[in-house]
């Protein structure tokens, strides 16, 4: 480990400066977690900066080699521990798909329910800690009041509130509670004017325009070549969402527009995520109301067990594109491999390019507006 | 002996103490209203809603372990917080309260002046104790303070000129008095004064959405980061204090200090039966609770943007300001 940068003189005048190491996190009140980034500053500007992960490591990919096919969905939920049913989505269908089972239609729609329901309170917990990060501290609380009425819909559904473990090889274990696609309906109402209520604090706040507008600007090209996915690639100008390009649950089933930034900026990336709120509401009512009759699990067998063989499968979560590499051999009850791509560990390589020659202010505000969680990015 | 010594004496003494239990209850009323704002309830527990929390706050602060990093600078780390507060303090002995010479402590013809030159003083606390305690964040943040305050104190000084050139006078009950001849709160004379001098004040006194020096989502609380204890509490007892003096400056400077609204109204006079100090704790608490509402609405200025501010912005209007009263002055 060098992690121990040298002191680099950086002018050669009478007044001669030194570039100031400092370390932010792994406990610090905005780095959303563990992570610690290693900051060269010149006065309060960034020079240089080195992401430091592996604070949270549990091996899951590891682990999940030793434990049987069922048993993975359980530890998928503890990667993106605030969008766990995206993480539980994805990885049945790439089991589904190695398997090349049929998923009922039913189960498909209540799928997609549940990821758009996620993604909102995913975008919620987003919004309350970015705007926090920048100073305004009253949306955290706000996005936190809605993002509890979520969690009490996921409580109903499938008894827990956070790690939900909510999809099987198949399909689902549990169809929806009577009344329950009411109770989500309402919610979709309250939610709406929610909405207006913190675009009200923040979308044309001059504060917050200062703070957000060209800051860590990254073009298309780049963001594409860095390797973003999800909001902050959208908010570059470059379509790509897996729900419109690679449809899985019933998302092709659906109406909804993909929001594309122009400029690449915290701002873009920020209404992006605004109006995803938005779409998936829309995306959800259709669905509730749409929500066709039938069993909500496939034919699998008791025992599951994949032919030999390998897959890949994306989906478009919360924060980007996960991915499942799955190897079978045929023979045993768990993967021979497993290997996730998780969308904020990809997002975060672009935050030493993104904080270059920006404050120390703006780097909790980037750190906020690429939405990592840490769980996924140690996995 | 007794009007020299004594009277003073307890005016201090009762004072002090009206200001050191009025910050534990600003804090309170902090607490309060941004949970109001933000949908919640606030501190319930201890006493009924929650309003002996004003006193458990101290008595947790005092009770806590003291800590001295050991590569501290242990004189200038313990001194720092004392002289953050100490001006503060000394601040109010100027303030007058009411007309009455009972309701200040001492009347001296250049009160305005002895007000801006002590709460400079206060700054000095922050930038020795974030430089003391020989830790990075505190470091950055005391060179924020330091930068912050020279910016801004230039605004705020230009402008209390040229609200001095319109009263006529530096004292502070003399400002009172020149707005009852006036007829009019220098407030509606002044309103562009105002504003620089409200702004000015959040800036110099590090509330939001100036608050970069502690900017807890940055610098992890800032110069306070290695404080712990009674010594941190002073800091806080310092910012707390500071706010209610910018707010009594303003309230003295532009909201008629102890008169009330539309002195010279006939149908006003009924404001009278309340007594003078009411009406400026009153005022106070107004501009407490913008102070406080603020904070709960805005997000952070960056530190470039708030020089940016503060030279670009502020200080080119005040000067304007300056030379608009002086000629108004010398035409009218």
């Amino acid at each position: 480990m060098t992690l121990q940068t040298p002191r680099v003189t950086t002018s050669a005048s009478a007044f001669d400066t030194d570039e100031l190491v400092l370390n932010m996190g792994p406990q610090h009140p905005s780095t959303h977690g563990v992570l610690r980034v290693v900051l060269r500053l010149d006065g309060e500007r960034v020079v240089h900066a080195d992401c430091v992960i592996g604070y949270i490591h549990r091996g899951v990919e590891k682990l999940c080699e030793n434990r049987d096919w069922t048993q993975i969905i359980l530890l998928t939920d503890r990667m993106d521990y605030v969008a766990a049913a995206s993480s539980n989505l994805g990885y049945c269908e790439a089991v589904e798909k190695l398997m090349q089972v049929e998923v009922p239609r039913r189960a498909r729609y209540i799928r997609t329910i549940l990821a758009e329901l996620q993604r909102i309170a995913s975008h919620c917990l987003w919004l309350g800690t970015h705007a926090m990060d920048v100073g305004a501290m009253t949306v955290l609380l706000y996005a936190f009041r809605e993002r509890e009425l979520l969690l009490d819909l996921f409580e109903e559904y499938c008894g827990a509130r956070l790690t939900y473990n909510a999809m099987r090889v198949g399909g689902l274990p549990l169809d929806i509670p009577s009344g329950w696609d009411k109770k989500v309906l309402a919610f979709c109402d309250l939610m709406e004017p929610k909405l207006d209520e913190y675009e009200q604090l923040l979308t044309n706040n001059r504060i917050w325009l200062q703070r957000t507008r060209n800051i860590g600007v990254i073009s298309g090209e780049e963001a594409t070549a860095i390797g973003l996915c999800g909001p902050p690639l959208r908010g570059s100008g470059v379509s790509r969402d897996l729900r419109k390009d690679e449809p899985n649950a019933a998302y092709e089933e659906f109406d909804f527009d993909i929001p594309l930034g122009t400029k690449g900026d915290i701002y873009d990336r920020y209404l992006i995520r605004m109006e995803e709120f938005k779409q998936s509401i829309r995306i959800i009512r259709q669905a509730v109301t749409g929500l066709p009759e039938g069993p909500v699990m496939g034919k699998v067998p008791r025992l599951i067990k994949p032919p030999a063989g390998e897959t890949y499968h994306a989906i478009e979560s919360p924060k980007g594109e996960i991915g499942y590499f799955l190897v079978s051999d045929g023979k045993s009850t768990n993967p021979y491999r497993f290997r996730v791509r998780p969308p904020s560990f990809c997002n975060l390589q672009a935050l030493s390019r993104l904080v270059k020659g920006h404050l120390v202010a703006d780097v909790v505000a980037l750190i906020g507006t690429i939405d990592i969680v840490l769980g996924e990015v140690d996995r | 002996m007794l009007d020299t010594f004594v009277v003073p004496l307890l005016k201090i003494v009762v004072l002090l103490n009206a200001i050191l239990v009025s910050v534990t209850f600003l804090v309170l009323m902090e607490r309060k209203v941004i949970a109001w704002a933000q949908s919640r309830l606030g501190p319930m527990r201890v006493g009924p809603h929650g309003l002996l929390q004003a006193l458990a706050d101290p008595i947790k602060l005092i009770l806590k372990e003291d800590i001295t990093p050991a590569r501290a600078d242990k004189w200038v780390f313990t001194i720092a917080p004392i002289m953050s507060l100490v001006p503060a303090l000394v601040v109010f002995s100027v303030v007058p309260f009411g007309f009455d010479p009972l309701f200040y402590v001492s009347d001296i013809n250049v009160g305005l002046l002895f007000i801006v030159a002590v709460t400079s003083i206060g700054v000095y606390g922050i930038i020795l104790g974030g430089w003391a305690s020989n830790s990075k964040y505190p470091l950055l943040s005391s060179l924020r303070a330091s930068a912050q305050l020279i910016s801004y104190e230039i605004a705020v000084t230009i402008t209390l000129v040229s609200v001095v050139l319109t009263a006529g006078t530096l004292n502070l009950v003399g400002i009172v008095e020149a707005q009852r001849d006036a007829g009019v709160w220098f407030g509606f004379l002044q309103p562009v004064a105002f504003i620089l001098v409200f702004i000015g004040g959040l800036a110099e006194t590090n509330r939001m959405p100036f608050d970069l020096p502690e900017a807890e989502t940055e610098l992890t609380g800032g110069f306070h980061t290695e404080y712990s204890g009674m010594r941190f509490s002073l800091f806080f007892l310092a910012e707390y204090a500071n706010v209610i003096v910018i707010s009594a400056v303003v309230v003295i400077m532009f909201m008629g200090g102890w008169m009330a609204p539309f002195p010279n109204v006939p149908v006003f006079e009924f404001f009278e039966i309340i007594p003078g100090w009411i009406w400026f704790i009153g005022k106070i608490f107004v501009l407490l609770y913008v102070f406080i509402w603020l904070r709960a609405t805005l997000p952070r200025y960056r530190y470039d943007q708030l020089m940016n501010i503060g030279w670009k912005v502020l200080i080119p209007i005040a000067l304007g300001n300056l030379v608009i009263t002086g000629i108004a002055k010398v035409v009218f």
